[in-house]
């Protein structure tokens, strides 16, 4: 079954990386090629914020629960969010340079996605900052489910401030998705694919962080 | 002092209140930095003519900057002077956050009471709609008081207290800060208390959000 679920990752993962690039994509006006980073780039912020709740929910279920496998599975969780936020931000911020003519230039997009560094680069420094495991495990699950909760504020807050130029508005006018079907497929695919290397990395993740969570118990003793 | 929960946080309130002026640690070192933080920006500017929003952004980062200094200690200090432990036993942790909030709001709005006095004879500041920029103050204090308190909680027990505080109340206070810079900034042009209602929503959904997770997670953090 793992092997299976193994495989099927990297094949996907590798569909999309070939047709990605090679099949054709429709006209859209101002992207042109520019928009096959929305293989690559909407996946990975996909995961970012899907990481990061997911990270505030083994939180709460440590602290219902107290179990030490939780608090790593979290710490894991938040790791691998902040990898894929990093690369989400670097491949946002390439097409933008290519498209908007700067690499940076505080689109509300732009905002979240670096707001969203700063909460996991703050629960990283808390951890850092605890010596004690169960009170890290503790305290960095409070810090995440406060972070949690502030977070869909800026959905409303940010059409406030300026409009985007984020493409969403363009490729997907009124709530319908406009790709063609091999657009969409491809798409589609990366969504799934990427959600399960993601998966499949936490998972390894996870079991490394116990692997050390229980050696340096036994060194302790 | 178990029993009545508002009792024993009304207790808790004065305790911090009489420890607070008879040390004068706190009001002290914050006069002085108020005070500094505003000269600064005054030698700054120096005699350039500057516009209400930039001014908004600095009074808020005299405020943010101020406040983070004071309420980041109520904590703190029960660790280091090792008092905590009595506290925990004698009182329970609601009543524990409510006295704090309670002390922290009090420092808060005197705080901010001194800053904007000393803006506004500073700086060459106006506000034109004086009712729509003091309920945003209000409101945005209230929030602020609520999202540090709970983070002043969580730095206690960590290492590095100083520079945590700021690295983690950053990004929860994030939305609150866009939104009441945003708000004070037209209520100073003198845009209308009535078109402040969009902000005045947020800040208020946002104190109550924070407030009572506040609520629900502070005896995770509070009890060994």
């Amino acid at each position: 079954m793992k092997n299976i679920f193994t495989g099927l990752t990297f094949v996907l993962i590798t569909f999309v990386i070939i047709t990605g690039i090679v099949l054709p994509i429709p006209d859209i006006p101002a992207l042109g090629d520019k928009a096959r980073v929305l293989y690559f780039h909407v996946p990975m912020s996909w995961i970012s914020v899907l990481a990061f709740f997911m990270s505030m929910w083994y939180s709460i279920r440590y602290l219902k629960t107290r179990e030490a496998d939780y608090d790593l599975k979290s710490y894991s969780s938040a790791q691998l969010g902040f990898l894929f936020c990093i690369l989400a931000t670097a491949t946002g911020s390439l097409w933008a340079k290519f498209n908007w003519g700067s690499f940076w230039n505080w689109d509300p997009r732009q905002t979240s996605i670096f707001i969203l560094l700063m909460i996991y680069g703050a629960y990283f420094a808390l951890r850092s900052a605890i010596d004690s495991d169960e009170q890290r495990a503790k305290l960095s699950s409070v810090y995440s489910i406060i972070a949690g909760v502030t977070v869909p504020f800026f959905v409303f807050i940010m059409p406030r401030l300026v409009e985007s130029l984020h493409p969403d508005p363009i490729i997907n006018s009124q709530g319908k998705i406009h790709m063609d079907s091999t657009m969409l497929t491809v798409f589609l695919t990366s969504l799934v694919g990427f959600t399960m290397l993601y998966l499949w990395i936490l998972n390894m993740k996870f079991r490394l962080e116990r692997l050390q969570f229980k050696k340096l118990k036994n060194s302790e003793n | 002092m178990k029993g009545n929960i508002l009792n024993s946080s009304l207790l808790i309130f004065k305790k911090d209140l009489k420890s607070e002026l008879r040390t004068r640690y706190v009001i002290n070192s914050l006069l002085m930095f108020v005070l500094v933080t505003i000269s600064v920006i005054r030698f700054a500017l120096g005699d350039e003519k500057t516009e209400n929003e930039l001014l908004t952004g600095l009074l808020w980062i005299s405020i943010f900057f101020s406040t983070s200094n004071g309420l980041s200690r109520t904590f703190v200090k029960e660790e280091e002077r090792e008092t905590s432990i009595v506290l925990k036993l004698s009182s329970d942790s609601t009543a524990v956050l409510t006295g704090k909030i309670l002390f922290n709001l009090v420092l808060s709005f005197a705080l901010n009471i001194l800053i904007l006095i000393l803006f506004i004879l500073i700086t060459d500041y106006s506000v034109k709609n004086v009712t729509g920029f003091l309920i945003t103050v209000i409101i945005g204090n209230f929030g602020l008081v609520a999202a540090s308190t709970i983070i002043a909680a969580i730095i206690s027990k960590a290492n590095s207290k100083g520079t945590l505080y700021p690295v983690l109340s950053f990004p929860v206070l994030l939305p609150l800060l866009i939104t009441v810079i945003n708000a004070t900034k037209l209520a100073s042009l003198g845009v209308g208390t009535e078109k402040l209602y969009g902000e005045i929503t947020i800040l208020v959904s946002y104190t109550i959000v924070i407030t009572v997770v506040s609520y629900m997670l502070f005896r995770f953090v509070w009890e060994d």
